[in-house]
């Protein structure tokens, strides 16, 4: 099955050499960040965390988003999702890769990772986080694994794979809640202690993670034979649309808590991401940009026309994605750390070496997608 | 640190000590019997520091503390602020009480330089929420760091609310100015902080910081704080001190009298 992944024609070439270059740029960024330190990183005493920690928290709602698939499928029958489901599984698998890596490259002491099993600590979220990410990763190779098989070999999937599909949806809402309990259960940073930060990483995640399915679902319509149908897309795109109003509509409560209560440890941190604080103001034009996009694609899904003409569907999938990438992948990390716990407001951008070695890290997992969608397809004998 | 271990190192450390009656450099196993403060009584101390501002601004831009510590630990100088490695420095009263002190609180109050460190908190986020136990409350309250064992997530440095923690962006070994031998370096990418000299301690003495302050204006008290005779406990049982975010929970040991 494994080999279907390396035949191919020209342009299936000459996309995964292009991801192999950039992987290999991200290699050599990285080599020069493990011999020099993370010094080589935008991150400081004030903003320990940046570019890394904050894809790692957008992809855990990639991966996680894999639920909305596997849900209408398994639990509800809904036949239109048959398809895709193990796309969306693909996709978690290559996202929980991605996350991994994002974890490790930002670690100071890489060569000492396994110590988070070697000494297990219950009473840190770290700890959980990491439980629940490979758990999530096992789960989806297995399901995907055995499902596919059935479907290949035209039989019935085995009956023991059943509850164990049944465990992966509440294991995916977990991974994204525990990634949320890692920033809301701090004392320290006012900005993300908030009991709405998990339900309002789950509803980003359930929207963005569609928009992915759909823009990968519509441009593998074009380049191969596979058409997921438009039952399908009408489905997915419905749920990208009530999860990111339900998105908005946790940012508008946000909003709300924050400024009527005027507590100024908290409006600190909206002031500085939205308006700019103490004349440092370098992430406002992205998150208005983020907001508007976010809030117009929403109204733009909201008539019926557009939601299920595929051009349209393809430019407000994109705009959602965008929108949550630069809310959660820029705002969301950052804007807790400014202002720090003594007031100092120091900001942050991602240096050179971080794009790169982050760019690095999103073509492995363009790479392990690429091969999984072939091996799918092809076995499907739709390309 | 499991329980086996700690054991281990405690009862190695005490040979050690018996043998040699050497510095002792072994960090995280003091017991510090012999301090003048200690109740002795099996009650379980709780050191502690109680800094008079006043005092200690009287005597201007003293930085006598912050030197004794530098050079104690080998703290490199780094001059990039975003890279600093610190244990203890000065911050500005406002910034670092900045719900007591508002904008119509006595100017020279206000803009007090006032020594900072780690609080060794009772109840320490950093300790929740470190992954690998590199990070540890002993049976004295002192917050301890095993740099062997810190993976450089630098979650504790999120969970801090007093910003008392620092990450080697790069080697320190090369930016100290006067290596002592008798005290570990750090490595890269590993995070570290104020230990209250736990090192010291273990020989009877005061964490460095107040040693050289004693030698200047005397404005740091450290003792333990469980025995009610002892001169911190006399202090703040009597005088109106005052704690870094105390709703947070965190149950600070450094008093602070502005």
């Amino acid at each position: 099955m494994l080999e279907k992944a390396l035949d191919g024609g020209r342009g299936y070439w000459a996309w995964v050499c292009t991801l192999l270059a950039l992987i290999g740029l991200g290699f050599v960024a990285y080599l020069h960040q493990f011999n020099n330190g993370l010094t080589v990183t935008g991150l400081s005493r004030d903003v320990p965390w940046g570019f890394y920690i904050a894809q790692f928290t957008f992809l855990v709602g990639v991966a996680a988003s894999a639920v909305v698939l596997v849900l209408p499928y398994y639990l509800h029958d809904f036949k239109a999702f048959g398809k895709l489901v193990v796309l969306g599984e693909f996709l978690a698998i290559s996202a929980v890769i991605m996350c991994m890596l994002f974890i490790f490259v930002d670690m100071g002491q890489p060569m000492r990772v396994v110590n988070v099993i070697l000494f297990p600590t219950p009473h840190s979220l770290m700890f959980w986080d990491m439980t629940v990410l490979c758990g999530y990763l096992v789960l989806n190779v297995l399901i995907s694994r055995v499902t596919f098989r059935a479907e290949i070999q035209e039989l019935p999937p085995r009956p023991w794979i059943r509850p164990i599909i049944i465990l992966s949806v509440p294991w995916a809402v977990s991974i994204h809640t525990v990634t949320a309990f890692l920033y809301s259960g701090l004392a320290a940073r006012p900005f993300w202690e908030s009991a709405v930060l998990a339900p309002r990483f789950l509803a980003s995640a359930f929207s963005a993670g569609p928009a992915i399915l759909i823009m990968l679902a519509l441009l593998l319509a074009r380049i191969t034979a596979f058409d997921v149908g438009d039952k399908a897309l009408h489905r997915l795109s419905t749920i990208m649309l009530y999860a990111m109003l339900a998105n908005l509509f946790f940012v508008a409560m946000e909003f709300f808590t924050v400024f009527y209560s005027s507590i100024p440890e908290h409006t600190h941190h909206f002031r500085y991401l939205f308006s700019g604080l103490e004349g440092a103001h370098r992430l406002v034009p992205w998150m208005w940009f983020s907001l508007i996009l976010g809030t117009g694609c929403a109204i733009g899904l909201l008539v019926p026309r557009l939601r299920h003409q595929r051009s349209s569907l393809a430019f407000l999938s994109a705009g959602i994605v965008l929108a949550i990438w630069i809310d959660k992948g820029l705002g969301m990390v950052v804007g807790g750390f400014v202002p720090s716990p003594l007031g100092a407001v120091t900001e942050y951008w991602p240096t050179l070496p971080e794009v790169g070695i982050s760019t690095g890290i999103y073509a492995i997992g363009a790479l392990i997608l690429t091969g999984l969608y072939k091996i799918a397809l092809s076995e499907r004998a739709v390309i | 640190m499991n329980k086996s271990r700690r054991d281990f190192l405690k009862k190695a450390g005490m040979t050690l000590l018996g043998a040699s009656g050497a510095r002792f450099v072994i960090l995280g196993i003091a017991d510090a019997e012999h301090l003048p403060d200690s109740g002795g009584s099996g009650v379980r101390r709780r050191w502690a520091i109680a800094i008079d501002t006043e005092k200690c601004a009287s005597q201007g831009d003293c930085t006598a503390c912050i030197d004794a510590c530098n050079a104690e630990h080998n703290i490199p100088r780094i001059d990039n602020p975003e890279e600093e490695i610190k244990w203890i420095w000065k911050e500005r009263a406002k910034a670092v009480f900045p719900h007591q002190l508002g904008n119509d609180s006595p100017r020279t109050l206000r803009d007090r330089e006032i020594p900072v460190l780690c609080n060794h908190c009772e109840n320490p986020p950093c300790v929740r929420v470190c992954p690998t136990q590199a990070t540890w409350k002993r049976d004295d309250g002192i917050v301890m760091m095993d740099q062997h064992r810190c993976i450089g997530c630098r979650y504790c440095i999120v969970g801090c609310p007093y910003g008392a923690r620092s990450f080697n962006f790069r080697d320190p070994r090369r930016a100290i100015d006067k290596l002592r031998s008798d005290y570990p370096t750090r490595t890269r990418g590993v995070v570290e902080k104020c230990t209250l000299c736990a090192e010291r301690l273990a020989i009877g003495a005061q964490p460095a910081c107040v040693e050289a302050c004693e030698a200047t204006c005397g404005a740091m008290v450290f003792g333990d704080l469980a025995n009610p005779d002892s001169a911190i406990g006399r202090l703040v049982r009597t005088t109106l001190t005052m704690r870094r975010k105390p709703e947070l929970g965190t149950e600070p040991k450094v008093h602070y009298k502005l």
